[in-house]
C-alpha cells in the first residue's frame, strides 16, 4: 500500500465512523436526508464502478433496486430480515450478469435501451403476478427504526467503497482501465473483456438490490410503481455525472448536494420535479462533462502549475 | 521441427470481395518473415486473421501445432500471439510505465505487482524509453509512441511478434532507430512477422519474405531473391509498356 492509499484509507474510515454518529446529534428530517444520501452514495458509488470507467450507461438501478425491495417484502413472511439481504445480493447479482451476457456485446446506446427497458420489464412481471394472485401491494411491517435502516446504509456504502478500493489496485481494476481506455487493445492485450465487464456490472447489481432490500421496511407499503420507479435510475446517473467518476469518491460530492438541491425542488414545485430533473441534466452535462472531480483537479493542477513557475 | 506459426489455405471473404485466398506459409522459430505486397493486397487482413482481430472464412492458422483460427483475440494473444496497430494504439489516460503493465500483466507470460512493473520497464529499457517511464503517453513523440506500443507487446513475452508497419511515418533519423531497434529483437531470436513497406527495413531486417497481391501469394523465399523476381516487381511496378521507337 503506498502512503496516498493509508492516508485515503485512513480519511475514508474517519468520515464514515463520523457519518455513523448522525443520528445520535440529528432530528428525524436530517435524518431522513442522511437515509437518502445514505441510500445514493450506495448506489451512485457502486453504479460509476462499471459504468465509470466502461462508459456504458446503466439505467438498470430501478429494476435491481425494486427486486431487492420486493424480496424483503415476501421473504419477511418466511425468514428473519436479515436473512433477505444476502439473498437479494445474490438475486441481483445473478441478474446483472444474465443481463451482461446478453446485452455487453451490444454497443452503448443499445445497453442503454436495454437497461431502461428491463426496470419496465420486471415491472411488469410483477404487476401481472398480482394480478393473478390478487394482490395489490405488500406490507412489510417490521420494527426496524430509520435509525437501524441509515446505519445499514452507511454500512453497505462503506463496503461498496471498500470493494471499489480493492478492485482497483487488482487486475480486474487494471483490466477495466485497460478496456475503458481501449477495448481493441484489450483483446489484444488477452484481457477477457466480456468477462470483465459482466464481473463489474454484477456489482452495481448485488448492491442496488441490497439498497432495495433495506429500504423496504420503510416504506411500509411497497407496490410496483414505487419500487420500480424509473425516476431513481436517472437520479443515480446523474448523481454519480454531477461528482464525477473518473474517482472513486466522486459520486459522493454529487450525491451530497443533488439530496439538498432535490429536496428544495421537491419541496417548491413538487409537480415540476421531472421537468427539473432533466434541465439539471442538461445542465450537467454542458457545463461539468467531468463532474465536480474534474473541476477540483483542474484548479489542482492550476496551483501547482503556479507553485511549479514561482 | 514444426514451425511456431502455420497458416493453410487462410481465407477471408467480405461479401464477394476475396481479401486473403488460400494463404500457406510457415514461419520458423527465431525466424524474421517480411509479409509484403501493394496497398490492398491484403497483409493487414492477414495479420488480422492471425491475430484474432477478423475470423478466417475458411482455412486454419495454427501455433506451434494448435489451431488458433476461430479463437476470440484475447484467447490467441494469451497463447503468445501480439501486434501493434497500423494506426498507433495507446491506453490514454495511463502513464507509458502502465501501458507497457497491460502486456505483462494480461500476455502470453502472465505477471502481477512487483513482477510485472520490473519487466514493464526491461522492456523500456529494450526500446529505450525507460527514462519515460512515468511520462503521460500524451507527451510522447510519434516515434515514441511507436516505441511504447512495441515494448506492450513484448511485455508478455509472445512466442510470435506481428509487427503491422510499424516503420511507417518515421523521418530518415528515426526510421535508421526504428530499424536498429528491431535488429536487436531479431538478434535476440525473436520470431516476428513484419508486415512493411520500407524496402531497406525489409533487405536488412527480413530473413525471408512472403510476398502477396490481390490477396493471393505470389512469391516467397529468401528476401533478395524474392524481391529480385520479376513477378514480384511487376506487381509492384506494373507491366512495362514496351518501348515506343
Amino acid at each position: 500500500m503506498t502512503a496516498r492509499d493509508r492516508r485515503g484509507v485512513t480519511i475514508g474510515v474517519l468520515l464514515f465512523a463520523l457519518a455513523a454518529l448522525l443520528p445520535l446529534a440529528s432530528d428525524s428530517y436530517f435524518l431522513s436526508i442522511g437515509v437518502t444520501i445514505a441510500m445514493y452514495t450506495a448506489l451512485a458509488t457502486s453504479w460509476a464502478l462499471f459504468s465509470g470507467p466502461t462508459h456504458y450507461i446503466s439505467l438498470a438501478t430501478a429494476a435491481f433496486f425494486g427486486i431487492g425491495t420486493y424480496t424483503t417484502g415476501i421473504g419477511i413472511e418466511y425468514m428473519p430480515y436479515w436473512l433477505t439481504l444476502p439473498i437479494a445480493a445474490v438475486i441481483g447479482a445473478v441478474l446483472a450478469a444474465l443481463v451482461g451476457v446478453a446485452t455487453l456485446r451490444l454497443s452503448g446506446v443499445y445497453f442503454v435501451i436495454f437497461t431502461l427497458g428491463l426496470a419496465e420489464l420486471v415491472r411488469q412481471i410483477i404487476t401481472w403476478g398480482q394480478n393473478v394472485s390478487g394482490a395489490k401491494g405488500l406490507y412489510v411491517l417490521t420494527s426496524i427504526t430509520e435509525e437501524h435502516i441509515y446505519w445499514q446504509l452507511t454500512g453497505l456504502s462503506a463496503l461498496v467503497f471498500l470493494a471499489g478500493f480493492l478492485i482497483w489496485r487488482s487486475r480486474l481494476g487494471f483490466a477495466v482501465r485497460i478496456l475503458g481506455d481501449d477495448e481493441e487493445v484489450a483483446r489484444h492485450s488477452g484481457i477477457h473483456t466480456a468477462r470483465v465487464k459482466v464481473l463489474l456490472f454484477m456489482i452495481p447489481g448485488a448492491v442496488a438490490a441490497v439498497t432495495g432490500a433495506i429500504l423496504a421496511p420503510r416504506y411500509v407499503y411497497i407496490e410496483p410503481a414505487i419500487a420500480f420507479t424509473p425516476m431513481l435510475s436517472f437520479q443515480v446517473v446523474i448523481m454519480a455525472l454531477l461528482g464525477g467518476t473518473g474517482r472513486l469518491w466522486g459520486p459522493v460530492v454529487g450525491v451530497i448536494p443533488f439530496t439538498f438541491l432535490w429536496e428544495a425542488i421537491s419541496g417548491t414545485f413538487p409537480n415540476q420535479t421531472t421537468l427539473l430533473l432533466g434541465l439539471s441534466f442538461l445542465v450537467i452535462v454542458y457545463l461539468l462533462p467531468r463532474g465536480f472531480v474534474g473541476l477540483i483537479e483542474e484548479a489542482r493542477g492550476r496551483v501547482s502549475r503556479r507553485g511549479a513557475f514561482a | 521441427m514444426t514451425p511456431v506459426l502455420s497458416l493453410r489455405g487462410a481465407t477471408k471473404r467480405f461479401g464477394g470481395l476475396v481479401a486473403v485466398n488460400e494463404l500457406d506459409f510457415d514461419v520458423a522459430e527465431h525466424e524474421v518473415l517480411g509479409l509484403i505486397g501493394p496497398n490492398g493486397s491484403g497483409k493487414s487482413t492477414t495479420l488480422n486473421l492471425i491475430s484474432g482481430a477478423l475470423p478466417p472464412t475458411a482455412g486454419t492458422i495454427s501455433l506451434r501445432g494448435s489451431v488458433i483460427s476461430g479463437l476470440p483475440a484475447q484467447d490467441i494473444a494469451r497463447r503468445g500471439v501480439a501486434r501493434t496497430f497500423q494506426l498507433v494504439r495507446l491506453l490514454p489516460s495511463m502513464t507509458v510505465l502502465e501501458n507497457v503493465m497491460a502486456g505483462a500483466v494480461f500476455g502470453h507470460r502472465r505477471r502481477w505487482g512487483h513482477d510485472a512493473e520490473a519487466q514493464a520497464m526491461r522492456v523500456l529499457d529494450l526500446v529505450g524509453l525507460s527514462r519515460r517511464a512515468q511520462a503521460p503517453v500524451g507527451s510522447l513523440t510519434y516515434i515514441d509512441t511507436k516505441r511504447v506500443e512495441l515494448a506492450r507487446t513484448l511485455a508478455g513475452e509472445p512466442k510470435v511478434l506481428l509487427l503491422d508497419e510499424w516503420l511507417a511515418g518515421l523521418n530518415p533519423t528515426e526510421l535508421e532507430e526504428g530499424i536498429a531497434l528491431i535488429r536487436r529483437l531479431r538478434d535476440e531470436g525473436r520470431t516476428i512477422i513484419l508486415v512493411e513497406h520500407v524496402m531497406d527495413a525489409i533487405r536488412s531486417l527480413c530473413d525471408r519474405c512472403v510476398v502477396m497481391s490481390s490477396g493471393s501469394k505470389i512469391a516467397e523465399g529468401e528476401t533478395e531473391e524474392v524481391l529480385n523476381d520479376p513477378g514480384v516487381i511487376e506487381a509492384y511496378l506494373g507491366v512495362e509498356e514496351p518501348a515506343h521507337a
